[in-house]
């Protein structure tokens, strides 16, 4: 790797992602941070290059969204794993890769004699993360698998849906299950980069989303293991092993509030007064004045329970009368821990992930235009997060790896594309 | 760090002075701490420790209760140290200048502005450690007008626009049932503290991460922001969200499904045409194959389709319906209850997906294990979450080299 001391943290490590949408976030978590992330299609393209929504609805290899958004910052070139001289250029590009990431089915890549212990013995300090849906090894290792199903089998679907068990339960959207994995074998990847370099040795890391998604479900893994409980879903709050008040509230606009119990101190609780006085609503809550006994109402007792009812009606009450935001910013400045409820576009047109810079500019020069895109997970203004550019078109880069830095003769570069290798 | 089945651990020359609490910061350092970092987790003696409020509540393992025994903090914390400083006394000030100049980073989930307080602003533990690195993690980040607002994992899913994407329509949100965004804002700053270090022994610079979970959640919404931002499309729209049904990419059929027994459910997704036929072969769809042969088609007639699904999967357990399905290589997946995640699953069983700790008042317990599995540097999942002050002697003794004396002083006194 090469050394820029002051620029992107990744500036300098060279990645091969091979594979699909499942470990497509992974790359773009890496290549947002700098690192030279050469995305190796098929000839025909990668699959996710089919999918919705796309740039004015006009179904093209080069216009999904869904692809726009997973492939900033990386570079794309096609190649054919499957005939030989697609095989020997892959290994060519192995040479001089830090890290690989890989999400094809489990045992493909050994198959075509491509696994670690190939590509370890041409580059031994290689790391190299492969993404797959049950692990490399193991039981359902070869079950087909989609986002719906990994998070159903993984455990966070159970936790989520409604108080009417009738319905249900509900996955949460977005592709969560990929998100999840990704999220791991980014950590497992620098994991792995930092210890080579202290030591100067590489390795293999197999990343299993059954596992992943099994980790991530908060109280009902520890419920079970701890105590032998198992949590039930409710509407819009955590599943729970015994059940607790509802924290949805709809205002005027049509928005829904997460409200919880909305005083958590004696100080809180006064504020609440006077703001349901303030709105002719203190009444309502008949003699149910004084401070709310909270270990009481942890215990459900009715008389608390009756407080906790009372206040919940009178609030939604208010919210009915009320806009959303400014129902958010005047409990938030009371010290409630209420959150609105936004849909992905709000997200872009609020104040504060605006103030933040959280919506990026991203350059189409395709299509002269540029577009707004979500920003940095996180910033290290030493070594910043940065789009570098957008998504590659397909084989937009095949010049530049093949004929530059792989050096291939351009009589064999033009032969190449021709028979389909490239 | 002694080597785990004589291999390294790959984090053994990290040492975090660690603040975090709850999941969303101490789910970091825990994963730090698997793989072998040195995590010394600094705790407020005066309070044991509440801060965290998973310290001293439930589940519990037996009808002991206490502010060591909450299985909750000991799920998040294995493989740490810890600590107590009350930092209220002006010698705590001392010892804490002492541990970060040893640390290679800070990390800390509070509020913004506890670390100022104190006296332990970037700038000032930058006078101390001048390439230490300070990771923050906060609902809304330290900086912009929300800055101060409070939140849990549920307030940052709502805000971010996670919480809206789960749900039906024309019904509120379902929301997560659980704190996703507090797993997944621990992954993030995980993976901001590794490349901040990554950055560091590269250039020998350090930084503050300001991290907001709520930019780390809004991240997960890319292919809806981009309909909205290209297409002007927006998600609040009728019909939507429809969560259990495939946004991007389409897919119908594409749901959970009803099964014989007691809230027993199964999902089903059908990627293609091939797909499609093969799930009428099983479930004798006849009809349904006809009149629904393109997937234009079959998204506009889902709930009819899922209504014929359910015909068969009503009658059949959850395993039935998935191995039929899988049988015939079509994603299918049992929603799985916990005591089938955990006891009866082959798949996190071969991992060892759940180890056993041994804690040190707790005993024996079981936690959340490692999904990735590293030929070299495996992750190391023995030692249940500390005490409160279970490590005070090891640290301040043997790592800052504070002599007995002081130590029994700063123990009477209160300052540990």
């Amino acid at each position: 790797m090469e050394s820029r001391g002051d620029s992107s943290v990744l500036q300098g490590v060279r990645v091969l992602e091979i594979g699909g949408e499942l470990g497509a976030w992974c790359g773009k978590l890496i290549a947002d941070m700098g690192a030279t992330v050469i995305k190796i299609e098929p000839p025909e393209g990668d699959p996710t290059r089919a999918y919705e929504p796309f740039y004015e609805d006009q179904p093209d290899p080069n216009k999904s969204l869904y692809f726009w958004h997973y492939n900033t910052s990386k570079r794309s070139v096609t190649l054919d794993l499957l005939s030989d001289r697609g095989r020997d250029l892959f290994l060519n590009m192995v040479e001089s890769a830090d890290v690989i990431i890989d999400s094809l089915p489990a045992g493909c890549l050994s198959s075509l004699t491509l696994g670690y212990e190939q590509i370890k013995t041409l580059s031994p300090a290689i790391v190299m993360a492969q993404i797959t849906p049950f692990g490399q090894e193991g039981p359902f290792r070869d079950y087909a698998s989609a986002d719906l199903t990994a998070l159903a089998f993984g455990g966070p679907v159970w936790n989520c849906g409604y108080d009417d068990h009738s319905i249900p339960p509900i996955r949460g959207g977005g592709n969560q299950g990929y998100h999840t994995v990704c999220h791991y074998a980014a950590i497992g990847i620098m994991t792995a980069l930092v210890y080579r370099q202290f030591t100067g040795v590489g390795q293999h890391i197999d990343v299993n989303m059954h596992a992943a998604l099994n980790v991530t479900t908060e109280g009902a893994t520890y419920n079970w293991l701890v105590a032998g409980d198992t949590v039930q879903r409710q509407t819009g709050r955590h599943a729970s092993v015994t059940p607790t008040a509802p924290s949805q509230i709809l205002c005027r606009d049509g928005r829904y509030l997460n409200v919880g119990f909305p005083a958590r101190t004696e100080e809180q609780w006064f504020h609440l007064l006077a703001w349901l006085d303030e709105e002719g609503l203190v009444e309502s809550l008949g003699e149910y004045l004084d401070p709310p006994n909270w270990a009481a109402m942890r215990a459900g007792d009715p008389n608390a329970r009756e407080q906790q009812r009372r206040v919940a009606e009178a609030m939604q009450t208010l919210a009915m009368k009320t806009d959303s935001y400014d129902l958010f910013s005047r409990a938030q400045g009371l010290g409630f821990q209420w959150g609105i409820i936004y849909s992905p576009e709000d997200v872009l047109n609020d104040p504060h992930f605006q103030a933040r810079g959280f919506p990026t500019d991203v350059e189409h020069p395709e299509l002269d235009a540029s577009f707004v895109y979500p920003g940095a997970p996180y910033k290290l203004p030493a070594s910043p997060w940065a789009i570098q550019g957008r998504a590659p078109l397909l084989g937009e880069h095949n010049e530049q790896v093949y004929l530059e830095e792989l050096g291939i003769e351009a009589g064999e570069y033009e032969s190449l594309k021709s028979r389909g290798v490239i | 760090m002694q080597p785990i089945d004589g291999r390294q651990a790959a984090l053994s020359k990290l040492r975090i002075c660690d603040f975090t609490g709850q999941l969303a910061g101490a789910g970091a350092t825990k994963i730090m701490a698997m793989f072998g970092a040195q995590v010394i987790r600094i705790e407020d003696r005066l309070t044991e420790g509440g801060w965290d409020i998973f310290r001293g509540n439930g589940p519990w393992i037996d009808d002991r209760r206490g502010v060591s025994l909450g299985g909750a903090f000991n799920n998040h914390n294995v493989e740490k140290l810890g600590v107590t400083l009350d930092m209220r006394k002006p010698d705590a000030k001392g010892v804490l200048e002492e541990l970060i100049s040893v640390s290679d980073v800070v990390t800390e989930n509070f509020s913004a502005g506890v670390l100022d307080r104190w006296g332990f602003s970037y700038e000032e533990m930058r006078a101390i450690k001048p390439d230490i690195i300070y990771v923050s993690n906060s609902g809304f980040g330290h900086e912009g007008p929300y800055g101060n607002f409070k939140t849990w994992g549920p307030i940052v899913q709502a805000v971010s626009g996670l919480t809206f994407q789960s749900g039906l329509p024309d019904m509120p949100s379902a929301g997560w049932g659980f704190s996703f965004m507090d797993h997944t804002g621990a992954y993030l700053m995980a993976i901001a503290i590794l490349m901040a270090v990554f950055h560091r022994n590269q250039s020998g610079v350090g930084q503050w991460v300001d991290m907001s979970c709520s930019d780390g959640a809004a991240t997960l919404n890319g292919p809806a922001m981009l309909d909205y931002t290209v297409n002007n499309r927006a998600l609040r729209r009728p019909g939507q969200p429809n969560s259990n049904r495939s946004d991007f990419p389409r897919m119908a059929p594409h749901g959970i499904y009803e099964c014989a027994g007691d809230d027993q459910w199964v999902a089903i997704a059908v990627r293609d045409e091939s797909e499609w036929l093969t799930l009428c072969e099983i479930m004798a769809m006849t009809n349904a194959e006809k009149q629904y042969p393109t997937l234009s088609s079959r998204m506009g007639h889902q709930d009819a389709i899922d209504a014929e699904i359910t015909q068969w999967t009503r009658s059949r357990t959850p395993t039935e319906v998935m191995n039929a399905v899988q049988s015939k290589g079509v994603p299918s997946a049992a929603v799985q209850h916990p005591e089938d995640r955990m006891e009866h699953d082959p798949n996190t069983e071969a991992w060892g997906l759940f180890p056993t700790v041994k804690h040190q008042l707790i005993g024996e317990v079981r936690v959340d294990g490692m999904p990735m599995k590293f030929s070299e540097t495996p992750a190391k999942i023995q030692n249940g979450a500390p005490i409160l002050g279970q490590h005070n002697r090891q640290i301040f003794g043997e790592v800052l080299g504070i002599d007995k004396d002081t130590l029994e002083a700063f123990l009477e006194q209160g300052v540990i």
